[in-house]
């Protein structure tokens, strides 16, 4: 036994020794299983598709391991931790849920190892140890592009309904923020679970101040559920919501009564439709061809890309940082940090990029644009 | 609040209550003939929605592969406990019983999907494949500890609730489905719209709460369940095999949670994990009903159903405690009105 162990030893040692020459290593989890996993997967297959645009920096290869986290905050640090200490990755890149992608940035920040969260991150970072950004659109700007073109539509009385967790508070206190800037009233806050089986006395209390449109900030198949509940009421005004309800299901749920909801979302969504001097108009065509060659499905999601997003940061700021280190040392995990703070008018398929020590987004306006369901399809709102 | 406001949160209530209903009756009837309250009911109800989804998309249920898991491990049990006691005689009858006939029912759904079976049919077929995992769950969980106290039988019953949901998330995935409207037609009953899911709803809960009462008190087996249920040891004496009694009140129940799930369906997105919060608020009605009598569980989950209906218009983000916090003075009530019996000792 002792004679096996001591031999496992001396080649695991052998391997991790012969790793550690020039390599870029790059640990990736996501969720593959568990509740996360209906996004989780899509996010791998980002990371795929992205491999398959670009492997190699500066001729350097890039070498990429992938681990599962089940969803669960406490596999996602185990896995940081082995991704660091026995596979010595240069970055990290996690994961489908915020609690595991909050989990997994400490074990970063403890360990001193850059990590692009593809989660969002709430909260400030202290600018002296930060090693984390975080790749989404935040649900404040989510919402602050919705309510300005509420603004736009001159709606002034908004019903709000959304699920009664911290998505549904996200949604709503954006809304409320927004209602100075954009002149809008949000005059409900009506809940719903995502298990419960009807909203009609939520939509009821909506309908009862009369709104020129109502808002959803609910997510995925459950979000059709108030749109339904305001089918059936015969509800006339305008309805709008955020990228989270963006998925082929909800489409399929939702029916005639989603048919013409507006929601903020990444560019990507509607690359085809994007005007040629978009700045996401070629990336995005580029990534819908590598996602599609790397996974031999075509993307119906807004998840894989910022994966892609991603990749572009990392790729970006290593090309910068293989100047002054070499991969694999302390050094060079430092630069890899310091340039993925330091990206300038980086475009992607989502945004365009712009980090700075002391906030973990590095998105503006540019990144979000208005779709409408449309027969089933989402169509670009210039 | 005004009139309509009240009437149209009325009728969405009663729809509600008649799926907690067919739950509650469920309950009900497993806890009487068993004393087992039996909490992955709504499970059950979850499962045969993610099965009728799967048929809609013409894909292999994974109802399948729990049902065929469960068959073997049954049929194992059941063949080492006859060996045991010496009765060797017994052994294929048990096969049949445990291993064939659910395999039987796996085959006619494997085959019949191969035609693309109208929806009636793949109705009926959802609730085929649901129709063993109850008594299967019965033979290996519950028959070994069948004397036990209730106390011990509600925590293994909430300890069988977790390893179904894992089961769940490993046969059917994590996505939730919602299947396709039974019927888009739809009634004005004194002006107020009511659809015809709501009214099938309602009539299914009618519908099998009278067949049941009419099986209690016209069939012979009917009445011997109901010999069970007040006294095992004197059915027993009188010829009636308690367990026997158990896997037809089970096959039943599961008939009944079957029923709701696929109601339940077209009106939400059912995911794995949905079942808990059904069965836990059927399980409030029927302890309103006193889990003693069928009406007053079905009363018991309209109230629940009426008063979630209305308090999700009082305040929504408080629905559901308002409603688990109703048990409190039912059960004070309860315990104050009702005469207290040490519980009877078995043999």
């Amino acid at each position: 036994m002792r004679k096996m162990l001591s031999l496992t030893a001396l080649i695991g040692g052998l391997v991790a020794a012969s790793t550690a020459q020039a390599d870029i290593t790059i640990g990736f989890v996501t969720s593959l299983s568990g509740p996360g996993a209906s996004i989780g997967i899509p996010y791998g297959r980002g990371i795929q598709a992205a491999m398959e645009y670009k492997s190699e920096v500066n001729g350097e290869k890039i070498k990429l391991i992938q681990l599962d986290d089940g969803s669960d905050p406490s596999a996602a640090t185990r896995n940081a931790r082995k991704l660091i200490e026995e596979e010595k990755v240069d970055l990290l890149i996690g994961t489908a849920t915020t609690p595991s992608t909050i989990a997994m940035m400490g074990v970063a920040t403890e360990l001193k190892v850059p990590m692009i969260a593809v989660s969002p991150l709430s909260g400030q970072p202290n600018p002296a140890d930060q090693w984390a950004i975080s790749v989404p659109q935040p649900a404040s700007l989510l919402v602050k592009v919705v309510a300005d073109r509420m603004k736009r539509d001159a709606m002034k009385n908004i019903g709000y309904i959304g699920f009664s967790d911290a998505w549904g508070d996200l949604v709503y206190s954006g809304a409320k923020a927004a209602e100075a800037d954009d002149g809008i009233k949000v005059l409900t806050n009506e809940r719903y679970a995502r298990v419960d089986t009807s909203v009609t006395g939520q939509i009821l209390k909506v309908l009862a101040v009369r709104p020129d449109a109502v808002l959803i900030g609910g997510s995925g198949t459950q979000g059709a559920l108030p749109l339904l509940a305001l089918g059936e009421r015969g509800f006339k005004g305008k309805t709008y919501g955020t990228v989270a309800l963006v998925n082929p299901d909800f489409v399929r749920v939702g029916g005639k009564a989603a048919d013409g909801i507006q929601v903020s979302a990444g560019p990507v969504i509607v690359a085809e439709q994007l005007p040629d001097s978009h700045f996401a108009k070629k990336l995005a065509l580029e990534f819908r061809a590598a996602f599609l060659k790397a996974n031999n499905v075509p993307t119906t999601d807004g998840f894989s890309a910022y994966s892609f997003d991603g990749w572009r940061i990392f790729t970006s700021a290593a090309e910068r940082a293989l100047k002054t280190a070499k991969p694999g040392t302390v050094e060079f995990r430092k630069a890899l940090r310091d340039e993925i703070l330091n990206t300038r008018e980086l475009s992607g398929v989502h945004a365009v990029y712009n980090f700075k020590p002391g906030a973990y987004y590095g998105v503006d306006e540019r990144a979000l644009v208005i779709v409408r369901l449309f027969n089933g399809a989402w169509t670009y709102q210039p | 609040m005004t009139a309509d406001i009240a009437a149209i949160l009325a009728i969405d209530g009663i729809a509600t209550g008649a799926v907690y209903a067919l739950v509650a009756i469920g309950t009900v009837l497993i806890f009487t003939v068993t004393r087992v309250i039996f909490i992955p009911f709504g499970d059950i109800a979850a499962f045969t929605a993610l099965t009728l989804a799967a048929l809609d998309a013409k894909q292999l249920p994974g109802t399948i592969g729990l049902v065929v898991v469960l068959a073997c491990m049954a049929c194992a049990m059941e063949v080492v406990s006859l060996a045991l006691a010496g009765e060797f005689r017994a052994v294929p009858k048990a096969v049949l019983g445990y291993l064939v006939l659910p395999m039987i029912v796996v085959g006619i759904v494997w085959l019949t999907m191969r035609f693309n079976p109208p929806m009636p049919v793949r109705i009926v077929l959802a609730l085929l494949l649901i129709m063993p995992i109850s008594p299967l769950l019965d033979r290996i969980v519950f028959r070994p500890i069948a004397d036990a106290s209730v106390l011990l039988l509600l925590t293994v019953s909430v300890a069988l609730h977790f390893a179904l949901v894992g089961l769940g998330l490993l046969f059917f995935g994590p996505e939730g489905v919602r299947t396709e409207p039974l019927t888009s037609m739809a009634i004005e009953i004194a002006g107020v719209h009511v659809s015809g899911q709501t009214v099938l709803i309602l009539a299914a809960a009618l519908v099998f709460s009278g067949l049941l009462f009419l099986f209690f008190d016209f069939t012979l087996v009917g009445k011997a369940l109901r010999a069970t249920a007040l006294n095992r040891t004197g059915a027993r004496l009188m010829g009636i095999r308690p367990a026997r009694a158990g896997t037809i009140a089970y096959l039943l129940g599961s008939l009944m949670a079957g029923v709701s799930g696929i109601l339940i369906a077209p009106v939400n997105t059912i995911f794995y994990d949905s079942g808990f919060l059904l069965g836990l608020k059927a399980f409030v009605g029927a302890i309103i009903g006193g889990m003693a009598s069928y009406p007053g569980a079905a009363l018991g989950a309209f109230g629940v159903g009426i008063i979630e209906s209305f308090a999700s218009f009082q305040s929504s983000t408080l629905k559901d405690v308002i409603v688990f916090s109703l048990l409190i003075p039912v059960l004070l009530w309860r315990s104050l009105a009702s005469q207290h019996s040490e519980e009877e000792v078995e043999e």
